[in-house]
């Protein structure tokens, strides 16, 4: 304990330094913007100011880079809660709830509990990824390839279960966005897999044309053409402030949000994405008004939005303590680190202390400049209200454009973009959840490998999946979710999914 | 009765056998050494399992008719310049391309003013070009004339 505070002290020494504390706020700005232009998400805007960062030293362009990465996070909220368009793909549950409130004119209060949430969540995931990290890794060490498979799969068993209405059609959709993951090369046996002949897919449909042509452009193409076209919301400043009312149903979502997003975030995966979608079927399912979800209900904005700040603190716990990304965005992190000379690993806490503290220091640095900078300028955010939807949307398609392709600079992803964005479209129509395909693609990949690695462990024996403990009790908790969902059909009775599905109707027609 | 679950349901079914269709191509392995072709093939089969539950399922969903369509010109029309978009990209380059855009979008989908359209077009063209391309190092596709 007194030996952490003291490498906390070396750290503060560090992150305080002048220079080091102007490029974690710059990161903080670069990564607001980032997160809330849609389309250019963390992922993105690391990518791309990558280059940016070579003239640094190390401790400096990890600092700004982490600083893009949580202010992404931050930023992201906005645009979901303004626009419906999320800024980044672990804000598409911020979307649900947090537009729904901009559409009740509480924008301003929804802004501010996602900010708040997302200081509390990212400094008080720091604190656990502090003192937390070497057992939690150790933990997720016991993971191979049977638990992963278990896990991944209980995670959309779970996205599905709490999906408002029929499981069957979300169970449709994450099989359709599965599917859509498995374009590309196959990694166990190098097979070109409907890739008819671009090169470009061989990678796999990238998470950023899908994530943006399903919830930004497509939302374009629902709502630009309205014979009504969407309604300028204007609030007004005494609105910007959360009620108490707001203020005590946040507090327990945030909470959970950030347990549950620094735990996710440290298993390996798109952890952002999934703390948030697994925190908002928590509190869906612990609400008292659970058809309130969907209609505005804040615990709907405070949970998943401290959630998917404290997964990116979690996120940072395999890689700088085993030097294994849990994730794309991690994956990029680690690669900046390793142009700057850097090995992450069980040695970089021994051999750079300095860089290491200096890090965890500039991670509570950063957070309180990203709440002093999101609070004061919630107003010139909501400002954006402001400007009429015919000129907003064009200005947004070409950030999407942009965005989509300054990713890897393909023509490609434009195009998957767009088709994502007619698919989302006709879902929308026809009553479908489109976030299951998201999540689908993004684990697609991984579910294989794991079955696949799973078998090859076991000499092609399912049974390896049910004498391993974890992944055991992960698929019976699966089944039995299954299981629910069929009660219904047995009892012909409705069960809470059901109602809340018949009172969202009821509400629309109203 | 035509409901939107029966058209989202049939659509499913027609995806998941395109998929069966296409995956005979690829080594399916067998039951305890999958190859490129299990999963997808699961995947498809699973596919066309829930499409078929929604179209047996689904007479009780919203009537395919009682869905609004009333901006679908637009969305088409938005689609389309978006397509544009995509095929100019490359050959006339962001600036160009992103204006010409900006212009069709503006001016003739949305029918505002002729000045604040080629203003508002040139600077966001231009703008994010130099934000992007210049400052941060992004490369940008270029046209014709290094445009």
């Amino acid at each position: 304990m007194l030996e952490t505070l003291s490498n906390l002290g070396l750290g503060f020494a560090v992150a305080l330094s002048p220079g080091v504390l102007l490029y974690a706020f710059a990161g903080c700005v670069v990564g607001t913007l980032v997160g809330v232009l849609p389309g250019v998400g963390p992922l993105a805007g690391i990518s791309l100011l990558l280059p940016a960062t070579f003239g640094l030293d190390a401790t400096r362009a990890i600092v700004m880079l982490a600083g893009i990465y949580y202010g992404a996070m931050y930023g992201g909220s906005t645009t979901s809660i303004l626009m419906r368009i999320p800024g980044e793909a672990a804000s598409v549950m911020t979307c649900i709830d947090g537009y729904a409130m901009a559409r009740k004119g509480r924008a301003g209060a929804a802004l501010a509990i996602a900010a708040v949430g997302s200081y509390v969540a990212g400094t008080a995931s720091v604190v656990a990824l502090m003192f937390l990290a070497p057992p939690l890794a150790e933990f997720a060490l016991r993971f191979g390839p049977p638990e992963y498979f278990a896990l991944l799969l209980f995670g959309l068993l779970v996205l599905a279960y709490m999906s408002g209405g029929s499981m069957l059609r979300a169970l449709a959709m994450a099989a359709l966005g599965l599917l859509l993951g498995m374009i590309g090369i196959d990694q166990m046996s190098g097979y070109f897999r409907f890739a008819y002949g671009l090169v470009e897919l061989g990678d796999g449909i990238g998470i950023v044309p899908v994530a943006v042509g399903l919830f930004g452009f497509a939302e374009i193409l629902a709502t630009a053409g309205q014979p009504t076209p969407p309604a300028v919301i204007k609030p007004r400043l005494r609105e910007l402030l959360p009620s108490r009312r707001e203020w005590r149903a946040s507090g327990a979502p945030i909470g959970r949000g950030t347990v549950l997003g620094f735990l996710i975030g440290i298993i390996p995966g798109s952890a952002h994405i999934i703390s948030s979608f697994v925190s908002y079927a928590v509190e869906r399912k612990l609400s008292k008004r659970p058809e309130e979800f969907g209609h505005g209900a804040i615990a709907g904005v405070a949970g998943p939005e401290s959630a998917n700040n404290a997964a990116t603190s979690g996120a940072f716990v395999p890689m700088l303590a085993l030097g294994v990304p849990s994730g794309p965005i991690p994956a990029v992190m680690l690669a900046a680190m390793m142009v700057h000379g850097v090995s992450p690993g069980p040695l970089l806490i021994q051999q750079q202390p300095e860089l290491f503290w200096g890090f965890i220091a500039s991670m509570y640095v950063g957070n309180v400049v990203l709440l002093i900078l999101n609070l004061p300028l919630v107003g010139l955010f909501v400002n954006l209200l402001r400007v009429p939807y015919p000129i907003l949307y064009p200005s947004i398609l070409v950030f999407c454009v942009l965005g989509v392709y300054a990713v890897n600079g393909s023509v490609v992803d434009v195009w998957i973009m767009l088709l994502m964005g007619a698919l989302g479209y006709l879902l929308r129509k026809l009553d479908f959840e489109t976030a299951p395909i998201v999540l689908g693609v993004v684990l697609a990949p991984m579910i294989e490998m794991a079955l696949r690695q799973s078998l090859a462990m076991s000499d092609g024996r399912y049974a390896i999946f049910l004498t391993r403990p974890i992944a055991a009790t992960l698929l019976g908790i699966g089944g039995v979710l299954l299981l629910l969902s069929l009660k219904p059909l047995v009892t012909h009775t409705l069960d809470w999914r059901a109602r809340l599905a018949l009172a969202e109707k009821r509400e629309e027609h109203s | 009765m035509l409901t939107t679950d029966r058209v989202g349901g049939a659509a499913l079914v027609v995806l998941g056998l395109v998929v069966l269709f296409e995956s005979r191509r690829l080594p399916l392995g067998s039951f305890h050494n999958p190859g490129p072709a299990s999963m997808p093939v699961v995947l498809a089969s699973l596919l066309v399992a829930f499409g078929g539950a929604l179209l047996a399922l689904g007479a009780s969903a919203a009537r395919l008719a009682a869905v609004g369509w009333a901006e679908w010109r637009h969305a088409v029309a938005i689609f389309t310049v978006c397509a544009f978009a995509a095929l100019a990209l490359e050959r006339l380059g962001y600036r160009l391309t992103v204006g010409l855009v900006l212009v069709i979008l503006l001016g003739l989908v949305e029918r505002k003013g002729v000045i604040f359209t080629l203003v508002f077009s040139a600077a966001l063209a231009l703008g994010t070009f130099f934000v992007f391309d210049t400052l941060l190092r992004v490369p940008l596709p270029r046209g014709p004339f290094r445009l």
